[in-house]
């Protein structure tokens, strides 16, 4: 952990919510060494962003707080904090020229003078500090250039150039090299990290790229949901994501259902294998293996075997697809088998990553309409309500009489509701399920994947599993049979 | 049979239209600008020669030993800047509130604005000349009447002052703002070195689209003060009306003069971007 007399930037428990809602950053805690090369990774909406705007000052903070060197800074505006951010789209001053630009943070500098009030920045120190960063981003003698007759690749390195003149303490990057291309990004990616070497200060710099974010961070914070994942280094976050989501999102690799069998014994694709990971006997979890910690072997030498389904190309290594039954290994090796080949796996116990499984089931807090069904996750569906009261039965009127005759009305009770990982099926008519929402992620699972809908309204997430694929951002509207939505009624004042 | 046009062909009902409603009407107005009749002893005209006479006549005095006619055009012109000022200072903070104020509905607000402009025109200046007589200060003095003047003005061409502004306000990105703000600018500052410049061009068209009306609009004075306030756009009219179409095409020609250059100082035949931005102002 990071010592305290290092830490340049803490955010306790800091939290921006928009409205009612909407939850962009949910009492997150991270704290920023001096000098470090900090990544805020994640999907679009994750939060990212507006963690990053909460430490500009851009926006503030609706709980928590934002510490700068030990003191509260989280509300303080933009313009008092010495922090400067490379803005997405550069945001570079169209009516101003490359000097201009650089130099607007400068001509505001009031520098403290000893006995004295502070004093403006001559024109001579200016004039050399310009010179200085322009150098710094290889763009000396643009100086008269305007701006907007620079490449996209020009802009972005006079933005950067415009925030470190400044000497600010921290540097903030809001996915400066999105706009570029491949080839682009990659040099900026390279120099960016020089630059951060040469200069000596934090960096903290958001993207979605999780390449860019190996390449260049000393530490990767990956979010989600406005929530942190997970805090480590490169190295660690590949090799040691905490949850499915993580490994998912960082690289390539397969992720399978499974479950413990005994002590350092895990099954899934139909086999046992040894590992590291202490779970209890019998817990469901999900296992996680690189595509390059799976290596071929002969057939009848492996752990496991399967039948190659196709070879791909890419460059440095072949990317090779085996099925096992129903499950689909994807594997990456620098030498190929034919297709159609039968051949053995082998995979070492510490390459074999186990977490627990995020999520069991989908609970719900609903309740019954006037017609028994049940409304849930921004959507109505027919359920069975006599479960609610063993051995009771609906009468033609739509009230339930239970075993002892007594005759309720269901009307707006409310209810507890569960539905399993596998109750649920998606149509895309937005109009023959019960609720509605698009697919904010797919994760494949070897055999199947696993999605999760959101719903616009109240974003209640239906998370399931299906064997097809769809894709992500799909409207769909959700199935759930009958008989797989378990009630419980939730114990209010009126029950005895 | 099949007909096909190429795109050059398209353009001729344009260039038919362009010649007989602007070209022509302007070469017959520089005809008459630069002749004078030809009488015979009947007093019937039987030609035009070539004369600078309508040019000169400018420099004219009256009875009194006052040059009335460039009188007439000097008061146009401060009629004009006067109208333009007032416009321009309602107009950007009307423009600037409805543009930055997070109401979600503001399009309403500039509705209200702008609703005036869908009245007869007539009927809004009566209205107003109902108004200022309650008060009691219409036809009262001279400082009255021109006041007047300028008021009626400033609340006819006032929405054609807040359109542009707005337009231009709405489209500023709102992370230049953010980015003054990061380089360490107060909320004061960075209105006048980012939004304030940034407008710029929304400010210049709103300005065409105020100071050359209100030179040559003397329906408002007219209305206003029964012609107390004669500006130049009377002038022409009452020369036309008199049969002196010579003197009244100088009188036009002088005022295209003068809008051109007015044009050209506020930079509106630049060809950047800015321009394009907000339109042209041609």
């Amino acid at each position: 952990m990071a010592n305290t007399n290092d830490t340049i930037i803490e955010l306790i428990d800091v939290s921006r919510q928009f409205d009612e809602n909407t939850i962009a950053v949910d009492h997150v805690n991270l704290s920023v060494r001096k000098g470090e090369f900090v990544t805020l990774l994640g999907p679009s909406g994750c939060g990212k962003t507006t963690t990053l705007r909460m430490i500009a000052g851009f926006d503030l903070p609706t709980g928590g707080k934002i510490l700068l060197n030990g003191e509260d800074i989280s509300l303080l505006p933009p313009n008092k904090r010495p922090i400067n951010t490379v803005f997405q789209r550069y945001a570079l001053f169209p009516h101003l020229n490359v000097y201009e630009n650089v130099a607007f943070g400068l001509k505001l500098k009031r520098m403290p003078q000893e006995g004295k009030k502070p004093a403006k920045l001559s024109k001579a120190e200016i004039d050399k500090k310009v010179k200085k960063a322009l150098e710094m981003v290889d763009l000396e003698g643009f100086e008269k250039r305007s701006v907007t007759t620079l490449s996209g690749g020009q802009q972005q390195r006079i933005a950067i150039a415009r925030a470190i003149v400044n000497e600010p303490e921290i540097l903030l990057l809001d996915e400066p090299l999105g706009a570029l291309d491949l080839k682009m990004r990659k040099e900026m990616q390279i120099e960016l990290k020089e630059m951060h070497k040469k200069l000596g200060i934090t960096f903290i710099y958001v993207t979605h790229d999780q390449e860019e974010a190996l390449t260049m961070s000393d530490t990767i914070v990956v979010m989600s949901d406005g929530v942190i994942q997970q805090v480590g280094t490169p190295i660690e976050i590949y090799n040691e994501p905490k949850n499915v989501f993580v490994a998912d999102f960082i690289g390539e690799s397969n992720i399978y259902s499974a479950s413990m069998v005994g002590k350092y014994k895990v099954k899934f694709c139909g086999k046992e294998f040894d590992c590291v990971d202490d779970f209890e006997q019998g817990e469901l979890v999900d296992v996680v293996i690189r595509p390059e910690d799976i290596k071929m072997v002969p057939y009848g030498e492996g752990q496991f075997h399967g039948r190659v389904t196709s070879v791909v190309f890419k460059g440095v290594h072949y990317e090779i697809t085996i099925m096992r039954k129903k499950n689909e290994i994807i594997i990456q090796s620098t030498w190929a088998p034919e297709v159609g080949e039968l051949i053995g796996m082998r995979v070492n116990p510490d390459d074999i990553h186990i977490m627990k499984k995020a999520i069991l089931s989908n609970k719900y807090d609903g309740y019954i309409n006037k017609k028994n069904n049940v409304c849930f996750g921004d959507g109505e569906f027919e359920c069975d309500v006599t479960q609610l009261y063993p051995g009771s039965f609906v009468d033609e009127e739509g009230y339930l009489i239970t075993k002892d005759g007594k005759q309720i009305d269901l009307t707006d009770v409310e209810v507890n509701v569960e539905v399993g990982l596998h109750d649920i099926a998606m149509s895309d008519d937005p109009d023959e399920g019960g609720a509605k929402g698009h697919i904010i992620s797919i994760i494949y699972k070897g055999d199947h994947y696993v999605y999760i809908v959101r719903t616009e309204e109240n974003e209640e997430d239906f998370v399931f599993d299906c064997e097809d694929l769809w894709n992500e951002n799909d409207l769909v509207s959700l199935l759930i049979p009958k008989d797989k939505i378990k009630l419980t009624l939730v114990k209010t004042e009126d029950e005895e | 049979m099949k007909l096909r046009f190429s795109r050059k062909q398209l353009c001729i009902p344009y260039a038919v239209f362009l010649i007989c409603f602007v070209i022509i009407p302007m070469l017959i107005i520089v005809y008459y600008a630069f002749t004078t009749p030809v009488y015979d002893s009947l007093g019937n005209v039987t030609g035009l020669h070539f004369s600078f006479r309508n040019f000169l006549d400018l420099f004219q005095k009256n009875t009194d030993g006052e040059y009335v006619r460039l009188a007439n055009i000097g008061r146009s012109i401060l009629i004009a800047l006067a109208t333009t000022t007032v416009c321009l200072l309602i107009a950007y903070p009307v423009a600037y509130i409805l543009a930055k104020t997070g109401i979600k509905k503001n399009y309403i607000l500039l509705l209200l604005f702008i609703m005036p402009m869908w009245i007869n025109f007539v009927l809004r200046i009566n209205a107003l000349k109902e108004l200022l007589n309650l008060i009691g200060i219409l036809k009262k003095n001279n400082f009255w009447n021109y006041f007047n003047t300028v008021l009626g003005m400033t609340y006819d061409f006032l929405p054609f002052m807040i359109m542009p502004i707005y337009t231009t306000l709405i489209k500023i990105d709102n992370s230049y703002l953010e980015a003054a703000r990061d380089l360490g600018a107060s909320p004061q500052r960075a209105f006048l070195q980012v939004t304030l410049p940034l407008s710029y061009p929304g400010i210049v068209s709103g300005i065409t689209m105020v100071f050359l009306p209100s030179m040559t609009n003397y329906v408002v004075s007219t209305m206003l003060t029964d012609g107390k306030v004669s500006i130049v756009g009377s002038l022409i009219e009452q020369n036309f009306l008199n049969g002196q179409w010579n003197t009244g095409s100088m009188l036009a020609l002088i005022l295209l003069i003068v809008m051109f250059v007015s044009t050209w100082l506020t930079g509106g035949f630049k060809k950047d971007d800015a321009a394009v931005a907000r339109g042209g102002t041609l």
